[in-house]
């Protein structure tokens, strides 16, 4: 019993990492091994991220991808949990109708979004620059963090806001000193959910860029050529992949509980 | 310290419920009034409604002389006691009990030493710096007595205080707040669905039943002197016995028998309320009696309730049930009785303590 | 007085709502209406002196040409079978995780991995290892054969991609829900006599019904505007585009705003007919 339930979790393990491995292994390969097939690197060096670092269109990346990020994320943490408190705590006509919209919203095909923004972002002049990205980033997020959110204030009991006020608290009072302090951990996952929301897009970054301007690091690592560093750009999108990647999977390792709780806690019926 | 009057005070809720209607009530300086009815009765709305918590729909309510209507919770000056405590998880027993003060930006000695007499009295100081989470139901609970009552507010509310403790611990805590109470002298307005706690604890009870208080009064009126048919049922333990009555001129028939009493004045149906400790299995001299087969004995300790079951003729076709369809009588009787289960006995009663209710309004029109 | 305390409450929900609702309606309202309007017109970036209404014209471009009708097909392959694949492979992990004795904590982590790696960086992991010389699972193949250059390998590789990156998430999904059966009533059925294969028909799937709804619903969408993976992998070359990667070359390749707007119109059509279908006749449950 014991041993099977060993060996379904090591399935379970290899499928997680293997993949994971390769891309890091392929970044540690030599340039002349890098074509040989092998799993793990024979020859192994740390050029490839030499390389990348020496390349100002990467650094800009990962900057513009912080930085966009970040601001995107602080844009709708502050606004969804306004929009999260409200619909927790408050009566007012059109809740449901608020809950259904931004629902709408977090399956919206991004891809009809693209062309039309794309013309209005070049008439207002928002194309490839950070306010052009942070805007859809924050639409995108908003959902989330209003539905993880609201699950969050919903678990906090409205007796203590109660209580609160009959102990003297002004509502802000009630909120700031009461509630945000309980919702604390909650908030801390819904920013990690929603920074790599972010941190991930894709679709956004290629279509609402054309230079390193505002590109983030997953568009710029898609335009690598390799010419600058060596004829074939595979260790140089690898080690770039790795530097993108790691960071978010340590964040996402050490707060998986909370994250657990923040991805499952918008869809469960709450 | 403080009077608080509830003037013509009700509450409709936006959907449309009438929780609370027309409240009259003067709750003296000093005075331990407990609010009690049913679940769904409107207890709760109605200490909100003094609390600042929920907006009062019609009607003044006024704490010394002053309407409040407007006024926030935190310009009240009311401390309120939570079923739930509501003690502030993220903070220690310490914090939690200056957390009032702090809001009320009170020097920081002034604070401590507020915090520590308080934790005194309730016996809190070795668990100043615990969180709520580590402590006992009971500690919680005192906790909660002690943020109440440290910034020494003009009333105190209390909504089923000792609802989440268990049946000895609620004894002993009901106990400490009437102490408490008498001590301080804040004038407390307690709502509990438990009429015991209501007869211990209170100066004046205030029965409610959907929304309309039905009777107020010091415990023994409410006892004595019920004012209808819903207060004699719900104060007293077990309940008083409720027996449809046909009036004629010789007395009440009941299924019990003939009631003697006047029969002048009284509508020719009536509702005979006698309470199972009015019942003794000994000779009454002037008292009435009846006969019947006991059908279930309890022996409590201190006291033997005895049930009896009558087939009632009129809804015979019904059918009687295991639950007993057939009326049933309950008396409380003496540990020393002989009455055994499954034999007769004969029970005595005085008339003078039969109340006699009009069955429409449910009128006592023997109080 | 009523009246007063509830427009207070509605008038602070208000304030506390307008920033969020304001962008959400900004950046995607107008942008939908415009994209309508868009689809409506001759409107080539290339020419764009050439612009005209031409009705629905542009409907009937796209929806008769065959290459719209691959890309739809791609899309709805890769989402059905993905998303059934994960549904299979993420009801194993969630037993796996919730059931298993031995290394939970370790699982349970472990299983977060590709839900935390960036899209394009993983398939660009998958591209390098189908990649003949440099992949390892490359070596695996018949010499010679190159899976990404032929429709039907590829596609299989996107799946594969795909899978890899989303069977966690569905797997989240379904222990919540997996957590909301009783363990009593899973015993009360063994006391019954059921075998553990019938308790897990016959209690487990219906019990977790609305959670396996809203799993599929929410992939299911999340499936269909599938892009990152297509356009690393392959591009889209070899029939292998999904409609939004189509969407995306009529844009930024091919700047036909009217063709890239009417695609864009098509896709949320189709969007909102498969939320329809569960919502109404699978009866999925919207959160919230
Ligand atoms: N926010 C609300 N909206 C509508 N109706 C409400 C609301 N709150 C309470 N009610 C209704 O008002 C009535 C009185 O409720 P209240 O909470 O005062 O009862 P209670 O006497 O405290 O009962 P319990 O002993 O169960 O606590 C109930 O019928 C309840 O359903
Ligand atoms: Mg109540």
């Amino acid at each position: 019993m014991k041993l099977r339930w060993g060996f379904i979790d090591v399935l379970v393990i290899l499928y997680a990492l293997i993949p994971v491995l390769w891309i890091v292994s392929l970044s540690f390969k030599d340039p002349s091994t890098i074509t040989d097939g092998s799993l793990l690197p024979t020859k192994w060096t740390l050029s490839n991220y030499a390389g990348i670092f020496r390349n100002d269109d990467f650094l800009r990346g990962l900057v513009n991808s912080i930085g966009i990020g970040l601001i995107s994320t602080f844009v709708a943490m502050v606004f969804g949990t306004m929009a999260a408190y409200a619909i927790a705590r408050l009566a007012f006509p059109g809740k449901r109708l608020l809950i259904g919209f931004s629902l709408l919203i977090a399956m919206f095909p991004q891809i009809s979004l693209v062309t039309p923004l794309f013309q209005i972002e070049r008439s207002l002049g928002l194309f490839d620059t950070w306010p052009g990205l942070i805007l859809p980033y924050i639409t995108f997020a908003l959902p989330l963090t209003i539905y993880t959110l609201s699950a969050f204030f919903k678990e906090i009991p409205a007796e203590l806001e109660r209580a609160a006020k009959m102990d003297g608290a002004t509502p802000f009072q009630a909120f700031w000193k009461v509630i945000v302090p309980l919702a604390v951990p909650g908030m801390v996952t819904t920013a990690i959910l929603a920074f790599i929301f972010c941190w991930n897009d894709f679709l956004f970054a290629i279509s609402l860029t054309s230079t390193s301007a505002a590109r983030t690091a997953p568009a710029t690592i898609s335009f690598f050529t390799g010419s600058s560093q060596f004829e074939d750009p595979t260790g140089s999108i690898a080690a770039a992949a790795v530097v993108i990647t790691i960071p978010i999977v340590i964040f996402v390792l050490f707060f998986q509980r909370r994250i657990v709780a923040g991805l499952t806690a918008g869809a469960v019926k709450g | 310290m403080a009077e608080i009057v509830l003037d013509g005070v009700s509450k409709r809720y936006p959907d449309g419920t009438t929780a609370v209607h027309d409240i009259n009530l003067t709750i003296a300086d000093r005075e331990f009034v407990i609010l009690v009815g049913p679940s769904g009765c409107g207890k709760s709305t109605t200490l909100n409604m003094i609390a600042g918590l929920e907006e009062i729909s019609s009607g003044e309510l006024r704490i010394d002389g002053e309407r409040v209507n407007e006024r926030a919770p935190r310009d009240r000056d009311i401390a309120m006691v939570f079923q739930s405590y509501a003690l502030y998880p993220h903070m220690t027993v310490r914090e939690n009990m200056a957390f009032p003060l702090t809001l009320a930006k009170l020097p920081k000695p002034e604070v401590a030493a507020k915090v520590g007499h308080a934790a005194q009295l309730l016996d809190l100081t070795a668990l100043l710096d615990r969180k709520p989470a580590n402590l006992s139901g009971g500690q919680r609970q005192r906790v909660a007595m002690g943020r109440a009552i440290v910034r020494d507010p003009k009333a105190f509310l209390m909504d089923e205080p000792l609802s989440n403790l268990d049946a000895k611990l609620r004894v002993q805590m009901r106990t400490s707040i009437a102490r408490l109470q008498k001590r301080l002298g804040t004038t407390t307005v307690y709502v509990t669905h438990d009429q015991t706690e209501a007869m211990t604890l209170g100066d004046r009870i205030v029965i409610m039943y959907s929304g309309v208080v039905q009777q107020v009064g010091p415990p023994e009126e409410l006892y004595d002197r019920p004012a209808n048919l819903f207060v004699a049922g719900f104060i007293g333990s077990p309940s008083m016995n409720l027996l449809p009555a046909q009036v004629r001129d010789d007395g009440l028939h009941t299924i019990i028998g003939v009631i003697p009493h006047r029969s002048r004045g009284l509508p020719p149906e009536v509702v005979a309320g006698i309470r199972p400790e009015a019942f003794q299995d000994t000779r009454i001299r002037g008292g009435a009696s009846f006969t019947d087969t006991v059908d279930i004995l309890e022996s409590m300790g201190a006291e033997k309730i005895a049930y009896f079951t009558f087939e009632t003729g009129e809804t015979g076709e019904s059918g009687g049930t295991a639950f007993g369809d057939g009326a049933q009588v309950v008396a409380r009787l003496d540990p020393k009785s002989r009455a055994r289960e499954g034999e007769p006995a004969t029970l005595w009663y005085d008339p003078a303590a039969v109340h006699i209710f009009d069955p429409d309004s449910g009128v006592n029109l023997t109080a | 007085m009523t009246a007063e305390r509830d427009l207070g409450e509605r008038r602070l929900a208000l304030w506390l709502c307008a920033p969020a609702t304001l962008i959400m309606i900004a950046v995607t309202g107008w942008p939908i209406l415009y994209s309508f309007l868009l689809s409506l017109r001759r409107a080539d970036l290339r020419f764009p002196a050439d612009q005209e209404w031409i009705g629905l014209a542009n409907y009937a471009t796209v929806l008769g040409n065959p290459y719209w009708w691959t890309a739809f097909g791609v899309t709805a392959l890769v989402t059905v079978v993905s998303v059934a694949i994960e549904l299979v492979l993420g009801m194993l992990v969630a037993l796996v995780t919730f059931r298993t004795i031995v290394g939970r904590g370790v699982v349970r982590t472990v299983v977060l991995v590709p839900y935390g790696i960036v899209t394009v960086a993983a398939a660009y992991g998958w591209k390098y290892a189908w990649t003949p010389g440099t992949g390892w699972l490359a070596g695996l193949l018949p010499a010679g054969s190159a899976p990404l250059t032929e429709q039907a390998p590829a596609i299989a590789i996107i799946i594969l991609a795909e899978v890899w990156k989303t069977t966690p998430f569905m797997a989240l999904l379904l222990m919540t829900g997996l957590a909301l059966v009783p363990e009593e009533l899973l015993r009360a059925a063994s006391m019954d006599g059921a075998n553990r294969w019938q308790r897990f028909t016959k209690i487990v799937l219906p019990l977790m019904k609305p959670a396996i709804l809203v799993a599929l619903l929410f992939r299911t969408l999340d499936a269909f505007r599938i892009f990152d993976n297509i356009y690393v992998l392959t591009n889209g070359a070899q029939h292998t585009s999904s409609v939004s990667i189509i969407a995306y070359h009529n844009l930024i390749g091919g700047l036909n705003l009217g063709i890239g707007s009417t695609m864009s119109v098509l896709i949320l059509i189709s969007v909102a007919v498969i939320a329809f279908v569960f919502i109404r006749v699978f009866g999925a449950a919207a959160p919230g």
